[in-house]
């Protein structure tokens, strides 16, 4: 449980000896609390004190890293239920499951699927994350060389092995330890054996139990093993019982303090049924899962998927934006329309798709109205003449293009009068209201 | 060590609302957040209903439009199709051909179909106007007399026509949706206003405004938890009405509905995406809150039926 400032203050030196930055130790121990500064900034502090301060300062939620190098994903860490409250902390990771029965060339292609997945979407790359190997064989030596192989095609791409045959688990781990993968398959009966893997080779594990009591009893036992670094399984397969474990676990980790959950949990929406498939992987992204499992990855549901995420995870107070720039859409000449929008990313991409769409080439002046729509930005006096006016100027577009013509949003027509009286020699005109008549208003222009 | 359950329960619930005479609909009554079944009551499941226009969707991505095909040139035939072929649930008949910008069809134009469509069916009719608030007054009057002491929906009332709409409504006895933009205090706001002219706050639904997969479902998802939790922990009358998520329409705007796979290589299968632009952003409202949502394609339909199944 988090201690107050004074809690702490109980806990400090008391010298006031400054070295931390802060006048005081009170004061020190105030930021501490609010977990605005970092203890280490003490040098003093006595090892008891550390302790007791490391446990209580550590997040509900344990971070836990899949993976390593660039490709790494870090889980868990949240601190809300809501996104309303907060914005959401780490994303959670989206695997494909591979199966040491498939084929080798099986094999490849996911491997390909998974490493040609990543796209770009408002300036964020987005990929499917890792790679779920699971021993479905039963043989070891074939487990070992489906790790083996896919690390060799794929040595950046984070794995999650899945086995409860601690033999398995201990060769093909060890095959592919630098990578940090996750070694799933802990569970009652092999619970020691697999902790000692987990612990030889220093990886996280995955905690396989069959309901919410095994869970706990498993992580209590790994902890005292020596295991820190845990990824939990509740057994819970069907939608009904993802919504009720992912929601018990994280209200229990946050709301009541409950260590032996406080770890990132991986939820299974493999079904035979794609598109259903990818509603119950939906239900993961909201619903507090960490890592996800899924059969397979085709490209319309990578794209759906991560759109989904993005859009759960984006913070709630700040929109998603687009640098304030002049950007080409096509190849325009020096005689093409220029235009004017807001860069809100949703209003960018609405009327950048649109004007793409009517394939006319033009140039999209993309003014900072702090990520606000063309209205709402009006009416925040963030999308006004004045800002306009000195975009315009100061975006030295007069040189590069043949015309001094601006087009604006019709929304804001209003403003076209006192754009002119701040842009001398330009000419403003009123393009449609809505995006979707942009592509008829700019080739009735054209012709 | 066991496991104790952190279960919340709440002083609030959610209005029960249905619709129809022959076959019913109902959905609301819920004490508990979104299908949180293991800690409260949930006894009715989300109702899909299917939309269909008054005129032809030539508007519609080709992709949704050839579903169609065939039974989308007049409203009987294609409610019929979406009872009979579909086994629709309900029906949402959008009179977009009253819009003055598309076929500026009359208040009587309007009651007729209404009234058409009304005859040929026996599941429950949603009656949506084209989202013109001057012209919505209008149209909305007419329809609602068209379908009066049917038990309908009918809507969407907003800030600036809610009185003649609301009116109508409490005359030919039929339920309302009320739609607000994007902001709670709003909903708020405009459910108090249409229950201060002595409408029945348990025939409302709220529509906070929709939005698709990628378009601002951010905003609609946040909205939707946050009225349902001042529902809830809050025992707040204002905003206990079941919400309405018109998904269809939102989700078939997107270009990652509409662009081929030659136009947008990252988007894969055009169908499936779209499929699944509809599926995903109608899933994600539910579980935010919405009771009954408004769709298009009988696949992403079809697998919201077979997910509700598996939450429930
Ligand atoms: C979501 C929302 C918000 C969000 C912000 C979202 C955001 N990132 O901008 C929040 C909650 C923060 C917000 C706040 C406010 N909002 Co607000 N908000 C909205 C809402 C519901 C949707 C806005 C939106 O996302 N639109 C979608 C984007 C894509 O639209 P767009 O940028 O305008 O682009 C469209 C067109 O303009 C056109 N277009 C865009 N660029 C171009 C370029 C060219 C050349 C052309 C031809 C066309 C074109 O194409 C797009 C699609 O068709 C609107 C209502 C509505 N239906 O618009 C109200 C609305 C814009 N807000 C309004 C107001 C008043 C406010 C506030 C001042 C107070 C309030 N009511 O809360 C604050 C101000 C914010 C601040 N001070 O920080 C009013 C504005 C009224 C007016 N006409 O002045 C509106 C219209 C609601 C209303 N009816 O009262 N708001
Ligand atoms: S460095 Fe430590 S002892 Fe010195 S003032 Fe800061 S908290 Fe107190």
């Amino acid at each position: 449980m988090a201690l107050s400032g004074v809690q702490i203050f109980k806990l400090l030196p008391k010298t006031n000896c400054k070295k931390c930055g802060h006048p005081t130790c009170l004061a020190f121990a105030m930021k501490l609390a609010q977990r605005q500064v970092s203890l280490d900034l003490c040098p003093d502090v006595s090892e008891e004190a550390k302790k007791v301060l490391g446990e209580a300062s550590a997040p509900p939620i344990r971070s836990v890293t899949l993976g390593a190098g660039d490709k790494a994903v870090k889980m868990g860490e949240e601190t809300v239920l809501f996104r309303h409250d907060k914005t959401f902390v780490n994303q959670c990771a989206f695997a494909v499951e591979v199966k040491d029965t498939m084929s080798a060339d099986e094999i490849n292609a996911v491997v390909d699927q998974v490493l040609g997945s990543e796209i770009e979407r408002v300036g964020q790359k987005l990929r499917i994350d890792a790679i779920f190997v699971s021993n479905a064989s039963g043989d070891a030596g074939k487990f070992e060389a489906a790790v083996k192989a896919i690390a060799a095609k794929a040595p950046e791409v984070p794995l999650i092995l899945s086995t409860t045959n601690p033999a398995a688990a201990e060769a093909s781990v060890k095959a592919v330890a630098a990578n940090k993968p996750l070694l799933y398959g802990a569970n009652k009966s092999n619970v020691d054996a697999m902790a000692s893997v987990a612990k030889t080779h220093k990886v996280s594990l995955g905690v396989a139990a069959e309901d919410l009591d095994g869970l706990t009893e498993l992580t209590d036992k790994i902890k005292e093993l020596g295991v820190e670094d845990m990824v939990l399984d509740s057994g819970a397969r069907t939608a009904k019982e993802i919504m009720r474990d992912n929601t018990y676990i994280r209200r229990a980790a946050l709301k009541k303090g409950n260590k032996s959950v406080g770890y990132p949990v991986i939820t299974f929406a493999q079904r035979d049924d794609v598109m259903l498939e990818t509603l119950i992987a939906s239900l993961g992204v909201m619903k507090y899962a960490s890592i996800i499992v899924m059969s397979s990855i085709d490209r319309w549901k990578s794209l759906a998927l991560f759109t989904l995420r993005q859009n759960i995870y984006t913070n709630p107070q700040v929109p998603l934006q687009v640098k304030q720039d002049i950007y080409k859409l096509g190849t325009p000449t020096s005689d093409a329309p220029l235009l004017i929008t807001s860069n809100f990313s949703l209003t960018y991409f609405i009327v950048s798709g649109e004007i793409e769409g009517s394939k006319v080439p033009v140039r999209l002046a993309v003014l900072d109205t702090e990520g606000l729509s063309v209205l709402t930005g009006w009416a925040a006096g963030k999308f006004t003449a004045a800002k306009i006016a000195q975009f315009i100027q100061e975006s030295g577009i007069e040189k590069e293009i043949s015309h001094k013509e601006l087009i604006i949003p019709g929304y804001v027509a209003i403003l076209s009068g006192s754009i002119e009286d701040k842009l001398p020699g330009w000419k403003i005109t009123v393009g449609p209201r809505e995006a979707n008549g942009l592509p008829a208003f700019l080739k009735a222009r054209t012709n | 060590m066991a496991f104790t359950a952190p279960n919340e329960t709440f002083g609030g619930k959610v209005f029960q609302i249905d619709a129809g005479i022959d076959k019913k609909i109902v959905f609301g009554g819920e004490d508990v957040l979104p299908f949180h079944l293991f800690e409260g009551n949930v006894p009715n499941r989300p109702v899909v209903a299917y939309e269909i226009q008054d005129v032809p969707p030539e508007d519609w991505p080709e992709t949704i439009k050839k579903v169609y095909e065939g039974v989308s040139g007049d409203p009987v035939t294609w409610a019929k199709y979406c009872q009979d072929k579909l086994n629709a649930k309900a029906i949402a008949l959008r009179l977009i051909g009253t819009h003055p910008d598309r076929q500026n069809r009359s208040p009587e134009d309007a009651a007729k179909t209404v009234k058409d469509v009304l005859a040929a069916i026996s599941i429950p009719l949603i009656i949506l106007g084209s989202n013109h608030v001057e012209k919505d007054a209008a149209i909305l009057l007419a329809a609602a007399e068209a379908a009066k002491d049917k038990n309908c929906f009918l809507g969407k009332a907003q800030e600036e026509n809610y009185k003649t709409i609301a009116a109508a409504c409490m005359a030919n006895n039929l339920k309302l949706i009320a739609m607000s933009q994007l902001d709670i205090n709003l909903s708020k706001q405009l459910n108090i206003l249409i229950t201060q002219m002595g409408f029945e706050k348990e025939n409302l639904v709220t529509d906070p405004m929709c939005s698709g997969l990628g378009y601002g479902l951010d905003y609609t998802y946040s909205v939707m938890e946050r009225i349902r939790l001042a529902a809830l922990t809050q025992n707040d009358a204002t905003m206990q009405m079941p919400m309405l998520a018109d998904v269809g329409m939102n989700a078939w705007k997107a270009k990652e509905a509409i662009a081929t796979e030659a136009e947008l290589p990252i988007g894969g299968v055009l169908e499936q995406r779209a499929i699944a632009w509809e599926a995903v952003t109608a899933t994600a409202l539910m579980i935010a809150g919405s009771e009954i949502l408004i769709m298009r394609h009988p696949e992403a339909v079809k697998a919201v039926e077979k997910f509700i199944d598996e939450l429930m």
